[in-house]
């Protein structure tokens, strides 16, 4: 390693944000799962039983949807699409079987990345919108059955959308090494910040300047 | 609750079989006459005694409906309509609304809570709210507007075709009122003989569309109708055409629900092969390479 000090990726109040979400989002995915398929209504002991995870998951919801609002605001602005990224895209099969020499230069955040995050946006929104539309006992009854019919399918789409994007976002957490200490201490390697976002590393070394 | 002498046909969020090892349970069917209903509503007071609950005190919109609507606390009503046909006299038309007991029924297809809505072998489907957490799924799933949540408990409540005086051989209370003869129960073919002889009266009095309403698009029902215009059963309060599970629902608790928590696994599973076949992306020291492009714009 060379003598380089590591480089701050993600703040305190990123990691925080970030951290208060995702437990949010495993919340409100296991409580809505537990709904939707009777494979997994046994996941509604973890919420007290079925009549209180009905009543928590909407609750739960409308937290999650504030949190994610703070953090699409923190990272909102570096997960514009830039035209190097769509570059990048193009060598998106190479990237996945870990050949990486030929792959354009990058900022903070890769395509695959900006992906989730447009993702999340747009499902989550859906989510909360399609979520009120069902909630009962409050708001449902305002709604005709038409309209709820429509918020049902939308909100089962929508989820299956998100949580499936979940589930890459984790694994891909799990596969590039040093990306869970960048979100839970905040700090990658040089060598790490190089190889996957040299454009960003650049931008770091010229701040430091 | 449920009835130990009633096998189940099928439970809400159940992939088992039902306790169904008797095979040999005859379906029943309550059968409205509409031409002989006189619009007394004994048989709302009746379902209110047997099934002992009270209506709030509600408020006249200006008709005979009295309650204006079903609730939680109010599972059948009867509904009036003044109906001029063209050229004739004024018809009054009286319904009496309430659950349908669909042999394919939508509330019992959108519950998510194990065993919460259950249908009989004998055709009625019947709403355990023991097991019921509110959700309301039943409401939208229902193609006749029936389920109704209470503010009391959140709940959802409903006719229960009087399960538990059916289960030790008794008729529902409502039919037990009824002063006309205008509701009849018993096996569902024997009623569908019955209609039979007081379709063929009606239409010997002029109603030549006089028929049955057996809607097939929910599978029939075992609760029917014999209407003087079954040509048109709209008239009688909105009675539905052509009933059947919205196409919503069955995309949502048809192919979604097993294909998507499916795809989800798939989708997990997926990368523990990328993981095992590809391996971690670790970072590589490869200080020359990258350090000359760095060097090079720092420059």
């Amino acid at each position: 390693m060379d003598n380089e000090p590591m480089i701050e990726r993600y703040g305190t109040q990123d990691r925080i944000t970030h951290w208060v979400t995702a437990i949010l989002f495993v919340l409100m995915a296991l409580s809505g799962l537990a709904l939707f398929h009777p494979a997994f209504f046994f996941l509604t002991n973890f919420f007290g039983g079925g009549s209180w995870t009905r009543i928590l998951h909407p609750f739960m919801g409308v937290l999650t949807l504030l949190s994610f609002l703070l953090l699409a605001a923190r990272f909102g602005r570096d997960n514009r699409i830039t035209e190097a990224d769509r570059q990048w895209g193009k060598h998106l099969g190479e990237f996945i079987r870990n050949r990486e020499d030929n792959l354009p230069e990058i900022g903070k955040y890769n395509l695959g990345q900006k992906y989730l995050f447009w993702t999340l946006v747009v499902t989550i929104l859906l989510l909360f919108a399609s979520g009120m539309v069902i909630w009962q006992p409050y708001f449902a009854p305002a709604f005709s059955i038409g309209v709820i019919r429509i918020a049902v399918v939308v909100h089962a789409l929508a989820a299956f959308v998100a949580i499936a994007a979940i589930i890459i976002h984790i694994y891909a957490a799990l596969w590039v090494k040093g990306s869970i200490r960048a979100m839970t201490r905040g700090k990658v390697t040089p060598a790490w910040a190089r190889q996957h976002h040299a454009t960003w590393y650049r931008e770091i070394r010229k701040e430091a300047k | 609750m449920a009835q130990q002498s009633l096998d189940i046909e099928r439970r809400s969020a159940t992939t088992t079989p039902s306790p169904n090892m008797r095979g040999h349970v005859a379906e029943v069917a309550k059968l409205i006459d509409i031409s002989k209903c006189i619009g007394c509503k004994a048989c709302q007071s009746a379902c209110m005694e047997w099934n002992d609950y009270r209506g709030n005190v509600g408020t006249c919109d200006g008709t005979y409906n009295n309650p204006f609507d079903l609730a939680a606390n109010q599972w059948t009503v009867m509904r009036f309509t003044e109906y001029e046909p063209p050229g004739g006299n004024l018809e009054w038309l009286i319904r009496k609304d309430g659950c349908m007991h669909c042999a394919e029924p939508g509330c019992l297809k959108a519950c998510p809570a194990p065993g919460a809505i259950v249908q009989y072998s004998n055709g009625i489907v019947d709403f355990h709210e023991e097991h019921c957490i509110g959700c309301g799924y039943c409401i939208t799933g229902c193609p006749f507007n029936i389920p109704r949540l209470s503010d009391a408990d959140s709940k959802v409540y409903k006719c229960t075709l009087c399960s538990d005086r059916v289960a030790v051989g008794l008729e529902p209370a409502c039919i037990k009122s009824c002063p006309t003869g205008a509701l009849v129960f018993g096996s569902k073919d024997d009623m569908r003989q019955h209609a039979a002889g007081r379709i063929e009266d009606l239409k010997s009095r002029g109603y030549k569309n006089a028929g049955l309403y057996d809607p097939q698009g929910v599978g029939g029902t075992h609760v029917m109708y014999v209407l003087p215009h079954a040509d048109r059963p709209q008239i009688y309060a909105g009675l539905p055409k052509d009933p059947h599970i919205s196409p919503l629902v069955s995309l949502w608790k048809g192919a979604l629900k097993p294909l998507m928590s499916l795809g989800l696994g798939v989708i997990a599973f997926a990368g523990v092969i990328h993981y095992v076949g590809v391996g971690p992306n670790e970072t590589k020291d490869d200080k020359s390479k990258v350090d000359k492009s760095s060097e090079h714009r720092d420059q």
